[in-house]
């Protein structure tokens, strides 16, 4: 995708005084014609002379001028500059137009002949609208509403003095000291007037000053090396205050590095990437096959998306779904369930995820299929989705990252362990844990970090065991505990660099 | 998350003993609670409404304290003393005791018209109860609690609680036409229809939210006593006539639902909460509910559950190496009496009917992880054995993306949900040859579909940045979501191309129609490339 410039060039113009650059086409200029004139003329001058005045008798751009200033500068005390500004009135384009041609309210009223014209017909004028309420107010016309055909305009005067036009004139000729301070605020209210500040230099002969510069060199050429001259060459000095030239360069997206840097630090552990690149789930693996319940508010229309087309998901393990099913209503695998009466079509409708957790509990599934069972560590990073009004502390769309560890015999200190290593490649040493409540882990834990800058502890992420009711109708050995954990990819901050 | 809102100082008072706030604060991070905030009504009243308003508010100070979602028992003051001192082993779990009244059972008899709309209700009454302002105000507190809660805004489960000396039983739970019920409601003067009253209350800030559960039904649900008095019409509101006062001595408690199980739930919190007032502390009287079939149950249930857990499980899972004996003592800190049994392995656990989270042995654990103190846990690395793969297609990603930018394109991240517009009117398609997939219950017409390009978000991204200086180069690789394939957007004729590779049609590339750059608010020509890249993994 790219959006293109008419034409080639950045075309930004510089006004007043400049920025130059390290190597700015103007600093050739240091050592050309119009630094030598300047030279040769501050030699005759009396005192100093000005920027500007030079510029406009040598009939160059002011801008040439300042360019020789700042060179002849740069070579060290061969003269002297003093920035001066002054102000000055100019006119805006309209009031180019208004001092030529008159005020929108003098054309208005011009345009009335004695016998009248229709409103409407008045507000197609070019000056119409803006000069219809001036010249209203300015009491030189009348409305007559009662008219036959519709409101129609007629003088009020028979002549009028255009002050607007006059003052304009008066300003163009160079004489806006003549106005009062009001009237050029008036005029620059309606943006006719602008005031611009030209910045000068007042260029005096330095305590070295010289008419015979020597020509410093801008840039070390391939001649230079080879011909050895740069060895009684001046340099030109390095003008380090200049902002600079940003380079053209493509980027990345912040938020994306930062997920770049997570795959790493799972790659580094050991973890495979889960496939996440179903945005589409059913309700069944996002909610039912996590042992969530069908009346869980997380199921609600307020915080879900879910699709009107395609509604419902047809294709369903039908096997796993009767076991699932049968875990909620009636329980099993040592689970009391939730005793209530489970809904298939509840399970088919289509929604956005709302958890990665939904594509964790696929591979779960996928690997109970395989035997025999084998330790795994899973990871993803991707996007979910809540019905949520976006404002300054919502998104509807967000990136979820998790990491799930299926083994024999895993424990919550493992789980710990495993958060306390994984934290510590982001640089986030001090963790504490708290007893928590989720739907489909248990024991759950929140994990906490120290937040040197906020001065507290704050929750950087969730945890826990993968409840039995999850795993044991998947097909996963009763001995094998999945320990997992979650975080959002927008809370992160970019991983600091780590030192050796 | 629930919130409880309770005054801190009664709080201490109850505890007997003081905290600073870091200190209240810690204790809840323990037990698997969150001091959210501590403030006072003034406080409230002035953050929502200003300070002229909050003058007169009282500033006694307020803890906010969340808790878990499935901890119904700590959701009113009295559940978080008796939860929190038998942690701290201050006081012993009290035993909740159903007893026979003396004289004649309060019965509920629930009529077969129910069915349709409302079919289970439980009951049950507290005898001699003593309340004051506090204790009014908790018991109040508690059943809104619950209704947000699990009761699903009142949707599973309403609770309705009436002054018995008022009443006079046997009680008929029954479905009647609107238009034949007329009662005088909870803080009205007069009588109304009971379409009367779903009128009146649309306006309701409160209780216009559960209008929607019965709203269209030809019948609605309502309980009478033996002389004909409403005590409610659930699950919207109660009758005046059974209001309970701080004078009320007898509380009649029905709970009616659509889910058996979480109704007997409900009830069982109500009374073993506030049963701690009654004069046999702890002692509730049973009421019998008939139902349709004739099958009459006697409730609250009150039920005492054993199980039976190996202690080596529970330092297996947990990661530690306690004797059965002090795993014993840790779940007797959480409310669940304990003692080890057998081999001398076996722990039987008495799980009571406040603790209806209990449902599986991972729960117990839980709870001894919890007593044990998360934090006192050594962790320890997993001895996992594992070879890590990217998954292809984010592998892939990952390459081109950084191609991409060093070729001197800037990468969009933008919203994969989009509206109808974005994806067929701007950009000269009809919306039924994109495949879209539609959602149901978008909240803003910037979520009614999920992209089925990328584009749109480019070109949006392009809007919003028209200041900068062009060129603007961006790209984005990322996921669409379409039924099955789709057309592309319109482009300048004779201007594009369709791109193949490995002899499939992988995508399209050329130059925007002007159509489509003006639908998006733009003004400079665009071209843009997108390519399908899964036929490349």
């Amino acid at each position: 995708m790219a959006a293109h410039a008419p034409g080639a060039g950045s075309g930004s113009g510089c006004s007043g005084a400049g920025r130059d650059t390290p190597s700015a086409p103007g600093a050739a200029m240091a050592d050309g014609p119009v630094a030598d004139v300047l030279l040769r003329r501050l030699e005759a001058a009396d005192g100093g002379l000005d920027s500007a005045e030079l510029a406009a008798e040598l009939g160059v751009e002011h801008q040439a001028v300042v360019g020789a200033v700042k060179s002849l500068q740069a070579l060290g005390e061969i003269i002297e500059a003093e920035l001066r500004s002054t102000k000055r009135w100019e006119l805006t384009a309209e009031g180019e137009e208004i001092a030529r041609e008159g005020s929108h309210e003098a054309r208005v009223f011009r345009s009335v002949p004695p016998e009248g014209l229709a409103q409407s017909e008045l507000m197609r004028l070019p000056s119409g609208k803006v000069g219809f309420s001036k010249a209203m107010s300015n009491k030189w016309i009348r409305v007559d509403k009662s008219a036959a055909d519709g409101p129609r305009v007629f003088r009020v005067v028979d002549s009028m003095e255009d002050d607007v036009q006059r003052r304009l004139q008066l300003v163009r000729g160079g004489q806006a000291e003549k106005l009062a301070e009001k009237e050029r605020s008036e005029l620059r209210k309606r943006k006719l007037l602008t005031e611009v500040t030209l910045k000068t230099y007042w260029v005096s002969k330095g305590s070295a000053f010289s008419t015979s510069v020597s020509k410093q060199e801008a840039e070390l050429s391939p001649e230079m090396i080879s011909s050895g001259s740069w060895r009684d060459r001046p340099f030109k000095p390095y003008n380090f205050s200049a902002r600079g030239v940003l380079p053209d360069s493509g980027h990345l997206h912040p938020l994306l590095k930062v997920r770049t840097q997570f795959r790493q630090i799972f790659l580094e552990m050991g973890f495979t990437e889960m496939p996440t690149d179903n945005f589409i789930e059913s309700s069944f693996w996002n909610f039912d096959a996590l042992f969530q319940p069908q009346q869980h508010p997380a199921r609600d229309q307020h915080d879900t998306f879910f699709l009107q087309d395609p509604a419902e998901a047809l294709q369903l393990p039908m096997d796993y779904v009767h076991r699932v099913k049968r875990t909620h209503s009636q329980g099993g695998y040592g689970s009391q369930g939730y005793k209530y009466t489970w809904k298939l079509d509840e399970a088919r409708k289509n929604l956005l995820r709302t958890h990665t957790t939904a594509a964790s509990a696929r591979a779960l599934y996928r690997l109970a299929r395989k035997k025999p069972f084998t330790p795994i560590k899973y990871f993803s990073i991707d996007r979910v989705f809540r019905n949520e009004t976006l404002d300054a502390t919502h998104l509807a769309e967000f990136h979820q990252i998790e990491g799930v560890v299926a083994d024999h015999g895993l424990t919550l200190g493992h789980l710990m362990g495993v958060l306390r290593e994984f934290f510590t490649k982001l640089g986030i040493t001090q963790l504490r844990f708290k007893p928590a409540y989720n739907p489909y882990t248990e024991p759950s834990m929140e994990v906490f970090s120290y937040h040197q800058g906020l001065k507290k502890w704050v929750e950087v992420g969730n945890s826990g065991l993968f409840r039995p009711e999850m795993l044991l109708p998947m097909g996963l050995p009763e001995n094998v505990s999945v320990i997992a954990w979650g975080l959002s990819l927008e809370r992160q901050r970019e991983p600091p660099v780590p030192r050796p | 998350m629930p919130t409880v809102s309770v005054k801190r100082d009664l709080l201490f008072k109850a505890l007997g003993r003081t905290y600073t706030d870091e200190e209240f604060d810690e204790l809840c991070f323990e037990f698997g609670l969150e001091l959210d905030e501590i403030t006072s009504e003034k406080e409230i009243i002035s953050k929502e409404q200003g300070d002229k308003k909050a003058e007169g508010a009282s500033d006694v100070v307020l803890y906010k304290i969340d808790v878990p979602a499935n901890r119904y028992d700590l959701l009113c003051l009295e559940g978080l003393v008796r939860g929190l001192q038998v942690f701290k082993e201050r006081i012993k779990a009290p035993l909740y005791k159903r007893v026979m009244p003396n004289g004649e059972i309060q019965k509920l008899i629930i009529t077969e018209e129910t069915a349709k709309i409302r079919p289970y209700a439980v009951a049950a009454v507290l005898r001699n109860i003593k309340f004051t302002k506090d204790r009014y105000d908790s018991f109040i507190e508690l059943q809104e609690k619950l209704h947000q809660n699990i009761c699903r805004k009142r949707a599973l489960v309403a609770i309705g609680a009436h002054d018995l000396d008022s009443l006079s039983g046997p009680f008929t739970f029954t479905a009647k036409r609107p238009s034949d019920i007329k009662f005088k409601p909870l803080s009205k003067t007069k009588e109304y229809t009971a379409c009367e009253l779903m009128n009146i209350y649309k306006t309701d800030n409160h209780l216009k939210h559960y209008l929607h559960i019965i709203e269209n039904k030809p019948l609605y649900p309502v309980i009478y006593d033996s002389n004909g008095v409403v005590l409610s019409m659930p699950p919207i509101i109660n009758g005046n006539h059974s209001k309970i006062t701080l004078n009320t001595r007898n509380v009649f408690i029905e709970c009616t639902g659509t889910d058996f199980t979480k109704a007997k739930i409900v009830l069982d919190i109500i009374v073993t909460m506030f049963s701690e007032y009654c004069e046999n502390q702890f002692t509730v009287e049973a009421a019998e509910v008939v139902f349709p079939n004739g099958k009459s149950y006697t409730f609250p249930e009150l039920a005492y559950r054993k199980e039976m857990v190996r202690a080596d499980l529970i330092n297996k899972k947990v990661g530690i190496r306690e004797t059965p004996e002090n795993l014993a003592k840790l779940l007797t800190r959480m409310c669940l009496k304990s003692e080890v049994i057998g081999d001398g392995n076996q722990i039987e656990i008495e799980i009571p009917p406040t603790r209806a989270d209990i449902i599986h042995a991972c729960d117990i654990v839980e709870d001894a992880a919890i007593a044990y103190g998360y934090n006192n846990i050594q962790m320890t690395l997993p001895k996992t054995y594992t070879i890590a793969n990217q998954f292809p297609l984010n592998k892939l990603t990952e390459l081109l993306r950084h191609d991409m930018a060093a070729a001197g394109f800037t990468e969009a991240l933008t919203f994969a949900l989009c509206s109808q517009e974005d994806i067929a009117d701007k950009l000269g398609v009809d919306i039924s040859a994109t495949k879209a997939v539609h959602i149901s219950n978008p909240k803003t017409a910037e979520f009614q579909v999920a992209r089925t390009t990328l584009l749109p978000g480019l070109l949006k991204t392009i809007a919003a940045n028209r200041k900068m200086p062009l060129p603007l180069k961006l790209f984005e690789i990322s996921d669409i979501v379409v039924k099955d394939s789709s057309r592309g957007p319109a482009f300048f004729p004779g201007r594009c191309a369709e791109v193949f590779a490995r002899g499939q049609s992988i995508g399209k590339l050329g130059v925007l129609h002007p159509d489509v750059i003006t639908k998006f608010e733009l003004t400079m020509p665009c071209s843009s490339l997108e390519i399908n890249i899964e036929p490349f993994l």
